[in-house]
């Protein structure tokens, strides 16, 4: 375990008005991680993925990412760094093709301006040449390329969702943070998703920090899960850890007793 | 024909035919006719760069039409013309710095209230466009309230050299547009209207592409005003009213947004519109000419709500014809 830390999360608070909905969460994850992120509904996983990429600034507290402080910076800047994300309310650029949707992530990596745009020159050319392949290569591993020209809300639900991810990985990040992937998959698509998971890992080296309310997913393949009640961190360490963990049963299933305001899930 | 389409020069030739068709078989109310609709494509292919690729709602265009009339017909008066075989290079410069004006106030105007969505921008724009309606009104230098007099056009044949002008800014507003479209920034400008939050996360500047967007339809705008000017040779602040970025609006809205032959044809139609309902007034001895036009503005928003084209182009049709 020489890797170094690809994020650093210092002591976040997230509050909205008199609610903190992530409160002192500190944790890291090591290049090449794939780190899991669990917790009953409403604990603020989503708010913590909002902090990462700079949706919210958190209250107090600061994210690390690559050595870089990410106060201050907008959204688009952090997915500069190499940090993206899927959303778990698909959000995909509805009305535009399968293939824009994957270009439009790409942008960031091409270089000609207004000009060469509008003279169409070699460099226009060359970049958008090498874009459109690498999305179609993007789309062939996600077995999408045959519906590149449909329209993107056309797709099939599970296929959206295999779309977030594609169009997040041709930012060509280092740390991909997924919102609950499987969401409305069956057990037959999220097994090929894990998978996928996987495969694109390896191949892209990426760092991934998961989401996900599918326990068979998060217990397969994630090295090490976190789990979030309420804003706080209340359990870390790897799937074995976690499903023996007395904290993580009461938060997921409640205590017996009156005084019990867990969610049962 | 298609091929046309994709050479700016060929569609230049193409409508350099049409205009000595049209000089030689037409009156000259048709004459004019012509140039106004090229007037009225420039803004509403500008106008729907914001309002249509963006998915902006700017309701202020007229404003920076405006700017542009009056820069390059003050510019005009002071400055001498080159001579004739040149002259129309003289107003192919009064344009652009006309252009170039409009552009920067739409950066002034773009950069704070771009922050803003839907109505709210659109009531910054509309309240934009009246500041600059009425700073021209009060302005003794370009005529203030009686209007700018004596400002030179191209000189005769006077609708023939109008409409090269009008034609060349047509072709370049085309391209350009149709062009950064297709390019990534254009894709940049789709994903701002399809969703700001999923576009920031993928990495595009959204605040950039919504000002680079307001900006290069100003420029157009601006364009466009300078042609006005040039060809009616008179100016008037009340010509830049809140109806005119209505109207710009309306083709916008009408041809479907995010459509460029959308755009075109709207243009075509609203201009066309009330001038062909003329002989039924005649006719009738009533002005119906405003409740027919409004009432097919109606008719067509309920049989097609996406606008003629929707998003997409002639070319898509013709495409899926023949494959």
């Amino acid at each position: 375990m020489s890797a170094k830390n690809l994020l650093e999360v210092q002591k976040i608070t997230m509050q909205f008005g008199g609610l903190k909905a992530v409160d002192s969460l500190e944790f890291h994850i090591k290049e090449g991680e794939l780190m899991g992120l669990i917790g009953p509904n409403g604990a603020g996983k989503t708010t913590v993925f909002n902090m990462l990429t700079g949706v919210y600034q958190p209250t107090s507290g600061q994210v690390v990412f690559a050595g870089m402080p990410l106060k201050g910076l907008k959204p688009f800047q952090i997915s500069h760094l190499g940090m993206t994300r899927t959303f778990q309310n698909i959000r995909l650029f509805k009305e535009l093709s399968v293939l824009e949707n994957v270009l439009i992530a790409g942008a960031q990596h091409l270089t000609y301006g207004l000009g060469a745009a509008v003279m169409q020159n070699s460099l226009f050319l060359k970049e958008e040449k090498s874009l459109r392949e690498q999305a179609m290569h993007l789309l062939k591993i996600f077995n999408l390329e045959g519906k590149a020209h449909a329209p993107s809300m056309a797709l099939p639900y599970g296929e959206q969702r295999k779309l977030e991810i594609v169009r997040a990985l041709a930012t060509k990040p280092q740390l991909i943070c997924l919102d609950e992937p499987a969401a409305g998959m069956n057990h037959q698509e999220t097994h090929n998703l894990m998978d996928l998971i996987a495969k694109i890992r390896k191949e892209f080296n990426l760092t991934v920090l998961l989401i996900e309310h599918d326990m068979k997913l998060v217990m397969g393949i994630c090295e090490r899960i976190m789990v979030l009640d309420h804003g706080i961190k209340i359990e870390e360490g790897t799937p074995q850890v976690i499903q023996n963990s007395a904290k993580v049963i009461e938060a997921y299933l409640g205590v017996d007793d009156e005084d019990n305001t867990a969610e049962v899930h | 024909m298609l091929k046309a389409l994709k050479n700016p020069f060929l569609a230049l030739l193409a409508m350099l035919a049409f205009g000595a068709i049209v000089n030689v078989a037409f009156n000259s109310f048709i004459q004019l006719m012509l140039v106004i609709i090229l007037i009225n494509m420039i803004l509403a292919m500008s106008l729907n760069l914001v309002n249509g690729y963006t998915g902006q709602f700017s309701l202020g265009h007229a404003g920076f039409m405006a700017v542009g009339a009056y820069a390059s017909a003050y510019l005009s008066t002071q400055m001498p013309l080159l001579p004739q075989p040149f002259e129309i290079f003289s107003f192919l410069l009064y344009a652009l710095v006309g252009g170039c004006l409009a552009a920067a106030a739409g950066f002034v105007v773009g950069l704070p209230s771009l922050r803003l969505k839907g109505d709210y921008l659109a009531i910054v724009t509309l309240g934009f466009g009246e500041i600059i309606r009425v700073v021209l009104q009060s302005t003794p230098a370009v005529g203030g309230a009686r209007g700018m007099f004596g400002i030179p056009g191209p000189s005769e044949p006077k609708f023939i050299a109008g409409y090269i002008h009008a034609s060349i800014w047509v072709i370049i507003t085309f391209f350009v547009i149709w062009r950064v479209v297709k390019s990534t920034h254009g894709r940049a400008f789709l994903s701002v209207r399809e969703d700001e939050i999923a576009a920031e996360a993928m990495g595009i500047n959204t605040t950039k592409a919504k000002v680079r967007a307001f900006v290069l339809s100003s420029f157009f705008a601006g364009i466009a005003g300078s042609i006005f000017a040039h060809f009616t040779n008179y100016l008037n602040p009340s010509s830049f009213s809140f109806a005119r970025s209505v109207d710009s609006v309306i083709m916008v809205v009408l041809g479907g947004m995010g459509s460029m032959s959308g755009a075109i044809l709207a243009a075509i139609f609203i201009t066309v519109m009330p001038e062909a309902l003329r002989p039924l007034q005649e006719l009738t001895g009533v002005d119906l000419r405003m409740v027919i036009y409004a009432l097919s503005l109606i008719l067509l928003m309920i049989l097609r709500p996406k606008g003629l084209f929707g998003n997409k182009e002639i070319t898509d049709y013709v495409r899926k014809k023949s494959s």
